[in-house]
């Protein structure tokens, strides 16, 4: 018997593929436990969710529109569309990133605390990232971000040393480009 | 549109659906239903002893009849108890609808008496589940939740009714309109892929049919279908544990079952097809054993009606997502109508070395004079019954194993076994769903004395309705599978695997107001097992054997089909783990 080969109960576990980052976006009934049914999938059957936002779209049909972020083989990415799919209250499951790059932002709001010179460099950088100050106090402000995560990330770490207090992050919403619809 | 009561809408709506039986067991959150029952004729409820009896009694009905199961039971305990049930449906694709009694709804979350989250713990083990909050949604949940769980791939559906729910009234109509309108499984295949499938199929050298529960599930039918596909085309068919029955077992084109305990040819055509075409099967880990040495020379089609069963395990080259039926009904057409002439004298080399493996004779064993073998009472329990109008049930390990390969079936619903996931236990409640399905038939359930213990209470639903099921007891006083996998793994070491106080079951039937017979050597089998049969209660056979048997053949764990295990290797068999192997069981 060939000692090299990984024998069990179970098949081994398939040779690691490369692994890709999705975004879905998932068109459901809005109805109770909906959400739970959707994160319950990708807990039960160990899928990876980077991102989550839910929020009624279309408020006459009870739509919800949840856009995930995940990462995965191709492999398993299929599975996730399938199962998904299959959801009774779920209409529609679009890989956004398929066919190229979606749109994809972020809205996050950032408290930094600081005094003097300190208040002035957060000020130009919030400038410089088109950031709008939407609470201040003598001692505080509080900023409003949009843009793609990565910048959300650049401006938050440029912000630590200064005095950065807490972020609210609303997770990554996303839509196709050009003129047509999911 | 009548006005009525929670409670009666429910039994309207089993009445309207044609619910005959409701198995069910009562309790403080569904008394209003419990009345309303007491006051009808309409539907008649079978008491259980235990809810996870009742689910499985509600399975066994299904399988057996094709329509769908229905429970009820109570809030807190009653709805955990059936989890088990609801589980197992779910990984078998059996349509239920199990109905549960919730606290009244300004209790729910506040820890009640015999509240739990049922909606929270079904939700990965149902299809779909509701909690219904107002009466005016109670009607289309209760009609939904049959249409869910009987269309598309089939599955348990549970509805959750707090009792203040149950007591009060709203207008019940049947609603003629789904609400979910994202729900539409699709039952056509794509006509091109169907075509391009014959294609493959006539261009085949050595092809093989590999169908599974889906085929039994989309209904007679499709077993017709398939027999009709197999005859036109000549090709070998083999089948999953779930499969059997769709494909009659005393045809020469059949191959016995695959997988982990199939058949050396069934396994070795698979490893060694060319064109494999999967109906209704989902490449399950007991079939396909390793991975990456799963039939590597051939080109998959796979017919599923859930495209979350496609390219799960296995890349399909071909992927038809429709209902086995409809699909196996366009392929008969375009096959009939395209007459095609397939590579005979291919094909005919494909049967001789298929005629050789058979020749290996894989299920052969060494029958005693003095003990019983197991395999040896179940091929007499199958002469003795083959004449008859016979369903069999079975229960988890071994002796289910020798079930389905000694137990040859022709028919499709005639074979009730928990396949997925595995169920101890499941097979004396599922013989009593099937024998109220079908009151005259002989049920028999062929048992192990540790699986038939979980759930002996059932034996009692059993003579309260006259049910005469027979239960088969193959007693080795083992756990046998976990005996053998302890052999194959652990050095033979039986941890907690054997039973050192087992009940009389001849006495214990006779507790039960049953009939008891043991039989300890080969020369009673015959005489006894004709007893078993004329008696017109249940039985509980203990068919004493051989403890020391082992279920052949056998691909160990997670090993390649053509890297098989005979009966006579049983020597050798511990060589066949490695150490990193262990760790993963």
């Amino acid at each position: 018997m060939n000692a090299n080969t990984a024998t069990t109960h179970y098949p081994a576990a398939p040779a690691s593929q490369g692994v890709e980052t999705r975004t879905l976006c998932v068109l459901v009934d809005n109805e109770p436990g909906v959400l739970a049914r959707v994160i319950g999938l990708f807990s039960g059957r160990g899928y990876n969710i980077d991102s989550l936002t839910v929020s009624e779209t279309e408020h006459e049909k009870h739509l919800s529109r949840i856009t995930i972020v995940t990462r995965g083989t191709p492999m398993v990415i299929e599975q996730i569309k399938n199962q998904l799919d299959r959801q009774v209250p779920v209409h529609r499951v679009v890989d956004l990133t398929s066919g190229g790059p979606a749109l994809q932002r972020e809205l996050a709001m950032v408290k930094v605390r600081g005094k003097g010179e300190q208040r002035m460099e957060m000020l130009r950088l919030a400038d410089a990232f088109r950031a709008r100050v939407i609470d201040a106090t003598n001692e505080s402000f509080v900023f409003e971000i949009t843009g793609a995560s990565d910048k959300i990330d650049s401006f938050t770490n440029l912000m630590l040393p200064l005095g950065l207090v807490e972020v609210s992050r609303t997770g990554v919403v996303a839509i196709s480009r050009g003129p047509e619809g999911m | 549109m009548t006005d009525m009561t929670g409670a009666e809408m429910v039994i309207q709506a089993l009445a309207d659906q044609g619910v005959e039986h409701l198995f069910g067991y009562p309790g403080g959150a569904v008394l209003p239903i419990y009345d309303a029952l007491f006051q009808q004729d309409k539907v008649n409820h079978i008491l259980v002893r235990h809810e996870q009896g009742a689910v499985h009694a509600a399975e066994g009905y299904a399988r057996s009849t094709g329509k769908v199961g229905t429970v009820l039971v109570t809030s807190g305990p009653g709805a955990t108890n059936a989890v088990t049930g609801l589980t197992d449906a779910l990984c078998d694709s059996i349509p239920l609808v199990v109905i549960t009694g919730q606290v009244p709804t300004h209790l729910i979350g506040n820890d009640a008496f015999q509240e739990c989250d049922t909606v929270g713990i079904t939700r990965p083990c149902t299809k779909y589940n509701y909690l219904v909050k107002n009466i005016a949604d109670l009607p289309r949940a209760l009609h939904e939740a049959f249409h869910i769980a009987s269309s598309g791939r089939p599955g348990p559906v549970v509805v959750d009714i707090p009792k203040d729910i149950q007591f009060a009234k709203g207008a019940y109509s049947r609603p003629k309109e789904f609400q979910h309108r994202g729900y539409r499984p699709k039952v056509k295949g794509d006509l091109d892929k169907i075509k391009e499938a014959i294609d493959m199929m006539a261009a085949a050298k050595r092809p093989l049919f590999y169908t599974g529960g889906g085929v039994i599930n989309s209904g007679r039918a499709a077993s017709d279908l398939l027999r009709e596909l197999v005859k036109l085309t000549g090709f070998p068919i083999t089948s999953t544990l779930m499969g059997l029955g769709a494909f009659p077992a005393a045809d020469r084109q059949w191959l016995g079952m695959l997988g982990m305990h199939g058949t050396w040819e069934a396994n070795w055509s698979m490893h060694d097809c060319d064109l494999m075409i999967a109906v209704g099967a989902r490449f399950d880990d007991r079939i396909t054993g390793r991975l990456d040495a799963f039939s590597p020379g051939s080109k998959k089609i796979h017919i599923d009606i859930d495209p979350s069963s496609i390219n799960k395990n296995v890349k399909a080259d071909l992927a038809i997502v429709g209902d086995c039926a409809h699909v196996l009904e366009d392929m008969v057409r375009l096959w009939r109508a395209s007459a095609i002439v397939p590579d005979k004298k291919a094909l005919q080399a494909w049967w001789e070395q298929i005629g050789t493996w058979r020749a290996k004779n894989s299920l052969a064993f060494r029958n005693s004079n003095e003990i019983i073998k197991p395999q040896y009472a179940i091929q007499r329990l199958y002469e003795q019954t083959k004449n008859r109008d016979t369903y069999i049930t079975t229960e988890v390990g071994q002796h289910q194993m020798w079930a389905a390969q000694f137990y040859p079936f022709q028919e499709p619903n005639r074979w009730m076994t928990s396949g997925g996931l595995g169920t101890m236990g499941y097979g004396l409640p599922a013989a009593v769903g099937v024998q109220l399905a079908h009151p005259n038939s002989l049920v028999v359930d062929i048992a192990g004395e540790a699986s038939v213990l979980m759930t002996m209470q059932e034996l009692s639903t059993a003579v309260q309705y006259d049910l005469p099921i027979k239960i088969f007891i193959i007693n080795n006083r083992y756990m046998g599978m976990v005996r053998q996998w302890q052999e194959l793994l652990h050095g033979g070491r039986y941890s907690h695997s054997y039973t050192e106080a087992l009940p009389d079951f001849v006495k214990l039937a006779e507790a039960y107001h049953a009939h008891g017979i043991r039989c300890e050597h080969p020369g009673d089998l015959d005489e006894k097992i004709r007893e078993m049969l004329e008696v017109k209660k249940p039985v509980l056979f203990d068919c004493v054997v051989d403890p020391a048997e082992n279920c052949f053949p056998m691909i160990p764990s997670g090993r390649a089909h053509n890297e098989m295990l005979l009966g006579d290797a049983a020597t050798r068999v511990e060589d066949a783990i490695t150490e990193e192997g262990k760790v993963l069981v």
